[in-house]
């Protein structure tokens, strides 16, 4: 399986997953330039947290403009994995591939700390390595990570169990229904405030995102398995 | 065609106008000698700016001088953008600590973050990849809404720059005093890694190779910058709001990542950050060193304003901006390489061999002086020095032990004194985990971050207790550097070398330059005898509200290697049943102490002594315990004594307690702060090993139950449960910010 990692200018935790998937998850990586024409010979789409083009104007505004957006667009629509951490969950909100919008913390300060996540949905193909309920603990690090939709968004995201992570306990930026993370009706692009990337050794403070990883992984074997 | 009149060579001599630029008489009359004319307006610019204090260090350098600055493993000492050392396996640490008091004091939010954005550009300015930033601030006390202002607004410019840019902020210090009321300290260090083949110098070396302009348009900010730093604060500073720079972290990540690439390149010649003094010390100071000289035409310098003069363009300390020499003929593929980051390289002159830096604007040249004399030929003046009134009384005065009534409630007090308390409020707006790399978090001693590929770390930290340095400059300027290198060993580092950030007042005064002189004696002495040279730092005199000095605040950015990750230990305290070692010695010494502070509401007397040779030896016996596997928690016992390290060894516990007993007299033996101490504790397995390795004394044992119970020979002095001891700690800070 091949990952491409979205680079735009600006993008600052690009290093950290090409790193998470190539040394912990032991799996094909490359580095793909925001003007890239085509990401046909991915097999996994990770957009990662940063401040692309400063965040100027709002969070990901700008970015869901670059070139390589279409791509994304036509991967997810081609049921490719999708993941989008921090910014990169922004970017897939401000791109319409997910529903809602973020709003500043609460708190109007950026906040950077090791926080507990619910799973709440262990049978989507980014978190069926987890049990469900399993309390996990990933790091934040956003300014701007309030989650935000209107009730009838919220109410067709809970009947579609498209909640994947909620902060367990305190909530650090008063997200709506504590949300930390969401899946697309389709179930295959995942958007997400805390870093899974940042949790994957031991060294480093614990390696609970790791299975985040592992999940799409195993499912896209599954699934080759199958055709082959 | 500019739009202002300027003033005449005549008019400018004729009505002083150089004063309001900060040069005196006698220099304005070095500078016609030197040029064997009248300078004209932007001439007497470029002098003005590069005779500051700020880039000339004419008032300092005779103090710099006394600094060790070689060692086995120093690659490259002061005089570049920022220090390396050697870490082995063709790898290297670079390092550079530099302050941005002034604009923080009157722009606080853009004050900090362009402190953070120039450091940074010094170090990648050297080839070197950022990997970690610290800081070092000081702020009057938390009880006036201005001094709040200014804290939360440079901690949220310091995040602002560093969380977007993507450099871990991994560590730093704060002290809160009145000294700072009006003039705030902001220190910022950055700390870089690189492979020895990629160091970079700033050179405009080769006749004919082209000068080019890299990264964001010039504006005018920041003209005059560096000779406002280098005045006193009045109340009417205020008014100089337009000489602090605006910050633009995204666009100083692309020039970071389009700099690493350039640096790459054989057709790279030289680089050096435009910082203070902007396109005039770049282009000064490169034709200097290489002993060329460099012709720019002002027509080619990007421009953000219409209409801008020579003069205003050469001073503009507009942010994001790198002046490079390439080879002549290469410049298409420089251009290409920032096209990738959408940013400009521009061609604006040419390496030339006679030693000028001449400037060209609208087809006349309208600069003409010898770079060197820019560069190099700044006046150095020996200020007068004198010892304070206050300094000989202070070392008259006999040790004196402050009354404490209940030992419980005193150390609940100091544990809220915002010095001590827990500084999470601060970093938990910083990304110190972005990159991957931080093994420790801010909080502990020293922070560590690894270098990735291998099994070595680097310890890096901040310190300086500016109270033990007011009391008596030399002794505190020891403790400095013996307190950084205490945190590094108690990290698992060894350390390295330093890099110092030296906040004082005046120097006119020569009360001042005293404070200045024995404060360098101290730090030479213990960088002597710790092995720690000075690779760098950066010197920031006139730091005065109207009159009032600060405390004499030499800064200490220390860097220690981490031979094997393995070794990393932390200050909390790790499991029930180990045992707690005190080494060092408990002297009567509060001269300078938080329990003083808090006593008396004031400082005096003697600063704790402290002995080079036992400091040595006591931080060789714990790095070499802990690198044979036999410590399991280190911590350096500093402000508020013993009790409180304790204390903190068990907030960050996660629900353990100690049972610990002491001797002597209770105050100092709690609340003393005796130098060249460390608190460790030791699994009960390795006891006899590490006693035969450590001179410590067993003082206690940690304990299951979370209770802190401190015991003499007479009884009880104090229990009490570490929950609130840790609410006390944590929550003191954002009280206070209420």
């Amino acid at each position: 399986m091949r990952f491409a990692v979205i680079v735009f200018p600006g993008s600052n935790c690009d290093v950290d997953m090409y790193h998470a998937v190539k040394d912990e998850l032991g799996a094909d990586v490359e580095y793909v330039w925001h003007d890239a024409e085509s990401l046909d010979e991915f097999d996994g789409i990770l957009l990662p947290g940063g401040f692309s083009y400063g965040d100027y104007l709002r969070s990901g505004a700008i970015a869901r403009f670059s070139n390589v957006m279409k791509e994304v667009v036509k991967a997810a629509e081609a049921g490719k994995p999708v993941l989008g951490v921090c910014n990169g969950f922004q970017i897939l909100l401000e791109a319409g591939l997910l529903p809602g919008a973020m709003r500043r913390n609460e708190s109007l300060k950026f906040i950077c700390r090791p926080v507990e996540l619910k799973v709440e949905n262990n049978e989507t193909m980014f978190s069926s390595a987890y049990e469900k309920d399993e309390v996990i603990t990933i790091p934040i690090a956003h300014g701007e990570g309030n989650y935000y939709c209107d009730e009838e968004t919220l109410a067709k995201l809970k009947d579609n169990n498209q909640i994947v992570f909620t902060y367990n306990g305190s909530n650090p930026n008063g997200s709506l229904e504590n949300i930390a993370g969401i899946i697309n009706e389709k179930g295959n692009v995942l958007g997400m405030m805390p870093h899974p990337e940042r949790a994957v050794d031991e060294l480093l403070g614990g390696a609970d995102g790791l299975k985040l990883f592992q999940s799409i992984v195993k499912q896209w074997r599954e699934a080759h398995v199958v055709k082959a | 065609m500019s739009l202002k009149l300027e003033p005449s060579p005549e008019q400018l001599k004729e009505m002083k106008v150089y004063k309001e630029m900060g040069l005196t008489d006698e220099e304005f009359a070095m500078v016609e000698k030197i040029l064997g004319r009248l300078p004209n307006y932007t001439e007497i610019g470029l002098f003005s700016v590069m005779w500051s204090e700020h880039c000339s260090y004419k008032n300092s350098k005779p103090v710099l001088k006394k600094f060790p600055t070689k060692g086995e493993r120093v690659l490259q000492g002061p005089g570049e953008g920022a220090g390396i050392v050697d870490i082995g396996d063709e790898q290297a640490v670079v390092f550079k600590i530099e302050s941005h008091n002034h604009p923080s004091a009157i722009e606080p939010y853009q004050g900090a973050a362009t402190g953070v954005g120039g450091i940074i550009r010094d170090v990648f300015s050297m080839g070197a990849r950022p990997v970690a930033m610290l800081n070092s601030l000081r702020f009057g006390e938390l009880d006036n809404a201005r001094t709040k202002y200014l804290f939360k607004e440079v901690v949220a410019g310091i995040a602002g720059y560093g969380n977007c840019i993507g450099i871990p902020t991994v560590g730093g210090e704060i002290q809160f005093d009145p000294a700072y009321e009006g003039n705030p300290l902001v220190n910022a260090m950055c700390v870089g890694l690189i492979d020895h083949k990629d160091i970079q110098k700033g050179r405009a070396h080769g006749v004919g190779n082209t000068v080019m302009y890299v990264g964001a348009k010039t504006g005018r900010d920041g003209i005059h910058g560096a000779t406002f730093a280098s005045e006193e604060l009045t109340d009417q500073s205020e008014e100089n709001r337009p000489a602090v720079q605006v910050g633009d972290p995204f666009m100083e990540k692309l020039l970071l990542e389009a700099c690493l690439e350039l640096v790459k390149s054989d057709a790279l010649v030289g680089i050096q950050d435009m910082g203070a003094a902007g396109l005039t010390s770049s282009s000064a100071e490169m034709a200097s060193k290489a002993g060329s000289g460099i012709e720019m035409n002002l027509d080619l310098v990007p421009q953000r304003e219409t209409g801008m003069t020579a003069y205003e363009m050469m001073l503009s300390e507009s942010q994001e901006r790198m002046l490079i020499v390439v080879k002549k003929g290469r410049e298409q593929e420089i251009v290409d390489l920032f096209s990738k980051y959408d940013l400009e390289a521009v061609a604006i002159g040419k390496v030339t061999d006679d030693k000028m830096l001449r400037l060209i604007h609208n087809g006349e040249i309208v600069a003409d002086v010898p770079a060197d004399a820019l560069a190099e030929e700044a006046p150095v003046y020996h200020k007068p020095s004198q010892e304070p009134a206050y300094y000989r009384e202070y070392q008259d005065m006999e040790n004196d032990i402050p009354a404490v009534e209940d030992y419980k409630e005193t150390l609940i007090n100091l544990l809220q004194q915002p010095t001590i308390a827990s500084k999470e409020w601060v970093y938990d707006q910083y990304d110190y985990m972005v990159r991957t790399n931080t093994v420790v978090s801010p909080g502990s001693d020293a922070a560590v971050i690894r270098i990735r590929g291998t099994k070595k770390g680097l310890a890096m930290t901040t310190d300086c207790n500016s109270r033990y340095i007011y009391l008596d400059p030399e002794t505190g300027g020891k403790i400095s550097v013996a307190e950084a290198a205490r945190n590094i060993v108690c990290s698992g580092g060894e350390p390295l070398a330093i890099t110092d950030g030296l906040n004082f007042g005046s120097p006119e005064k020569p009360e001042i330059f005293w404070q200045i002189e024995k404060a360098a004696d101290g730090i030479s002495a213990a960088c002597l005898a710790l092995d720690t040279p000075v690779i760098g730092g950066n010197v920031s005199l006139y730091n005065e509200t109207n009159g009032e000095a600060i405390y004499p605040t030499p800064i200490i950015g220390m860097v220690g290697l981490v031979k094997d990750l393995n070794h990393v230990t932390t200050q909390a305290f790790k499991a029930a049943g180990d045992l707690i070692y005190l080494l060092g010695e408990t002297k009567d010494e509060f001269g300078g102490s938080e329990l003083q502070k808090l006593t008396y509401g004031k400082i005096f007397g003697k600063a704790p002594e402290i002995d080079l040779d036992i400091e040595g030896k006591n931080q060789k016996q714990v790095l070499n315990a802990i690198r044979s596997g036999l410590v399991a928690s280190a911590h350096d016992v500093a402000e508020g004594g013993l009790a409180v390290a304790i204390a903190e060894s068990l907030i960050g516990s996660n629900g353990l307690g100690a049972n610990v007993q002491i001797s002597g007299n209770k105050v100092s033996a709690l609340f003393s702060e005796s130098q060249s101490r460390f608190l460790l504790t030791v699994k009960k397995e390795n006891q006899q090993q590490f006693e035969s390795l450590v001179d410590a004394k067993l003082i206690g044992e940690v304990t299951e139950q979370p209770v802190l119970t401190i015991s003499s020979e007479e009884g009880l002095v104090l229990a009490e449960q570490v929950e609130a001891l840790g609410q006390a700690w944590k929550g003191a800070i954002s009280c206070l910010l209420k």
